[in-house]
């Protein structure tokens, strides 16, 4: 698995509109609705199964990045959003500090293992500095593409 | 000022198996993390050739261990081996999950 393999252009959001949590999880949740990435009935459910995930717990890890993520039955194959706030989201990360790149990590849901694969690849690129940066700086999906490809190094197309 | 004897020094390690269908995904890696934070020990957890710091969640996270998995928990310093057993036991209990 490859983070190009889960992310497409269309799910990138350069610079999410609403200034909050929940409003910035609804917003990338639709554009992966508007991908196909999920059916429309599973919408509302999974919203509000991610929603309960930030009560229960908050998926804001620290340094800036924040990883909702759910399994559920009406999404198709894993998807990856990416979206990035310039102002930073009050997630009440870990380390209280704001949030300024959210990425939201669907899976379907029978399959726990390929799930922690997902998860591994997003954090296996967050966990470094360098990329945190970059990708908190690009400012077209056009650029996160590039960034990720760049770490995925010859072999990515 | 407390004096570092050289038991403090030797690294101790214990041997797990992930036992819950869901794996060390995020909610049970936060617990773990949470727990390794409560002790002034240096602690590792390796999978094969892979050895990340268990206070760290970013690293955690990276480590996909699904159910089956055998980790190696590795402890250096004063409280390495009540950290280990506290970090053993949550790990055997299946972070509270089937």
């Amino acid at each position: 698995m490859k983070l190009s393999e889960i992310l497409s252009h269309d799910a990138i959001i350069s610079q999410l509109c609403s200034d909050t949590r929940d409003g910035a999880i609804q917003e990338l949740l639709e554009v992966l609705l508007a991908a196909d990435q999920l059916s429309s009935q599973g919408y509302r459910q999974i919203l509000q199964a991610l929603l309960e995930r930030e009560a229960n717990g908050s998926t804001g890890f620290g340094k800036g990045v924040a990883v909702p993520h759910c399994q559920h039955r009406a999404v198709k194959k894993t998807a990856l959003a990416i979206g990035r706030s310039t102002k930073g989201l009050d997630f009440n990360a870990l380390d209280k500090a704001p949030v300024y790149s959210v990425l939201l990590l669907l899976s379907p849901a029978n399959d726990h293992d390929r799930h922690l694969q997902a998860m591994e690849l997003v954090f296996g690129n967050l966990q470094r500095p360098g990329f945190r940066n970059a990708l908190r700086q690009a400012s077209s999906p056009k650029a996160v593409l590039e960034l990720i490809a760049g770490t995925e190094g010859s072999e990515a197309n | 000022m407390t004096q570092e004897t050289s038991a403090d020094r030797r690294e101790i390690t214990k041997q797990v198996k992930i036992p819950n269908s869901l794996g060390l995904h995020a909610r049970p890696a936060m617990q773990l993390v949470d727990l390794a934070n409560r002790f002034e020990a240096s602690l590792q957890i390796a999978k094969g050739n892979q050895l990340v710091d268990a206070k760290s969640i970013m690293q955690v996270m990276t480590l996909a261990a699904t159910q089956g998995t055998k980790l190696t928990l590795s402890a250096t310093g004063p409280d390495a081996t009540q950290a280990l057993a506290a970090m053993a036991e949550l790990i055997a209990e299946g972070f509270g999950e089937e």
